[in-house]
């Protein structure tokens, strides 16, 4: 799948275009940093740990931090796979998608706590399939219009992540 | 409810099915339907250099010799172009010039793939390719489905929300400051608006005038109103929620009301 899909992804009028919370001014774009989750991809599972789409660390500071949960991990609902971090002007960018039985069930795209941020993350989510994380006026909602991503930083993250997935 | 979920075309296409079936029964169906996608982005994509529109641009096939969906793809574009007044124009728009009917494309090959759903007998669904929507049936007894529209600046709010019974919902907006969407008329990224939606029976429709009546502006929503079936939900660059009166009826309670155009 990975030449056809460099080939898709190149695609730019149809491109993706995420909006990143603004709260970092970064110097470049497209520089990969370190990934603050550990992306496993070997498909370790690790017992009770689930990387929920829209969780993450809480605030810790962005680059090496590691501490949270592993990035490839078993559950019910299949394999999630973390794919690489990227930097934006708008901020960090990382694609996490879910895969049962070879298939991908899930993509989320996380922004990544930069500068101490308190609080949860507020993610950033592939409105196809994480609906039920935006919190938008407590208003019931199944399915978003409109969406999209930054054309680079979401399409190379979430080639990392199928590639981890060996998709 | 079973869901699958590909890359394809250059976006994300996720379908949901809600009708009472095991996976391993839609197999073919999603198969079919995501090999439909991936055939129309090898025949159709300006960025595959051996695609037929490839071809095309580059001189190296005539488009009267262009396979019969080609040919329709492009006419259809071209009657959009004069019907807006250029505002859509899918051979001029690109910087360089070159052919590219991607803004009609997208929507079409989706309902182009839909065909292997209904087919199947799937009733109750909803496809999503990249914000782009096709809804059919009814989720729950007592409503239809229920969509929302990005919000332009909060990327975890909606600024609306729609109850649909069945049909296409597609948005064009920019979300970021770079757009990746130009005016052909004057090659501007247009100013007016922040967010169009347009909602009717047909995705390649819905899709082609949003992003036509995005382009347009102020009056798109207008515009779209003189397709019937086919309403305009639009959010202006000084943050008022507009609507055409084909959309009306479909925005939900909690929605922001403000101006009618």
């Amino acid at each position: 799948m990975g030449p056809a899909v460099r080939a898709g992804l190149g695609m730019a009028s149809v491109a993706l275009a995420i909006l990143l919370l603004v709260g970092f001014k970064a110097p470049q774009d497209g520089v990969v940093m370190g990934a603050a989750r550990t992306s496993g991809g070997s498909g370790t599972s690790t017992a009770g740990t689930t990387s929920g789409g829209t969780t993450g660390s809480t605030g810790s500071g962005a680059s090496g931090s590691g501490s949270s949960s592993t990035g490839s991990t078993t559950s019910g609902a299949g394999k999630t796979y973390d794919g690489t971090v990227i930097q934006t002007r708008y901020g960090l960018v990382q694609v996490e998608i879910t895969v049962k039985s070879g298939k991908v069930v899930t993509v989320t795209a996380l922004e990544l706590p930069v500068g101490g941020r308190s609080g949860a993350i507020s993610g950033i989510v592939a409105p196809i399939l994480s609906s039920e994380a935006l919190s938008a006026q407590s208003s019931q909602i199944d399915i978003v219009s409109g969406a999209t991503y930054t054309s680079s930083a979401y399409a190379q993250s979430l080639q990392a992540a199928l590639d981890r997935a060996g998709i | 409810m079973v869901r699958r979920v590909e890359v394809v075309m250059g976006t994300v296409v996720g379908v949901d099915v809600r009708d009472a079936i095991p996976a391993d029964a839609l197999e073919p169906t999603f198969e079919a339907f995501f090999a439909t996608l991936r055939d129309i982005d090898e025949r159709f994509s300006p960025y595959r250099p051996e695609s037929e529109i490839s071809r095309i641009a580059d001189g190296r096939l005539a488009e009267a010799d262009a396979g019969a969906d080609v040919r329709f793809v492009l006419a259809c574009c071209d009657h959009l172009a004069a019907s807006s007044g250029w505002a859509f124009d899918a051979r001029r728009h690109r910087a360089d010039g070159r052919l590219d009917p991607s803004g009609f494309v997208k929507g079409w090959a989706i309902d182009e793939a839909l065909r292997y759903l209904d087919e199947a007998g799937l009733r109750c669904y909803a496809v999503n390719a990249g914000g782009d929507v096709v809804l059919r049936g009814n989720p729950q007894p007592d409503r239809g489905w229920l969509v929302g529209i990005r919000h332009p600046t909060e990327p975890d709010r909606i600024a609306a929300r729609l109850e649909i019974h069945g049909g296409a919902v597609a948005t064009s907006a920019l979300y970021e400051r770079a757009g990746h969407i130009r005016d052909p008329r004057t090659g501007a990224v247009p100013d007016q608006l922040v967010s169009l939606t347009v909602v009717g029976p047909e995705l390649t429709w819905a899709d082609a005038y949003a992003t036509t009546a995005f382009t347009i502006g102020a009056d798109g929503p207008a515009w779209v109103e003189r397709h019937p079936g086919y309403g305009a939900i639009a959010i202006t660059a000084d943050e008022r929620l507009v609507w055409s009166p084909t959309a009306a009826p479909l925005l939900s309670r909690g929605s922001q009301e403000v101006a009618v155009s």
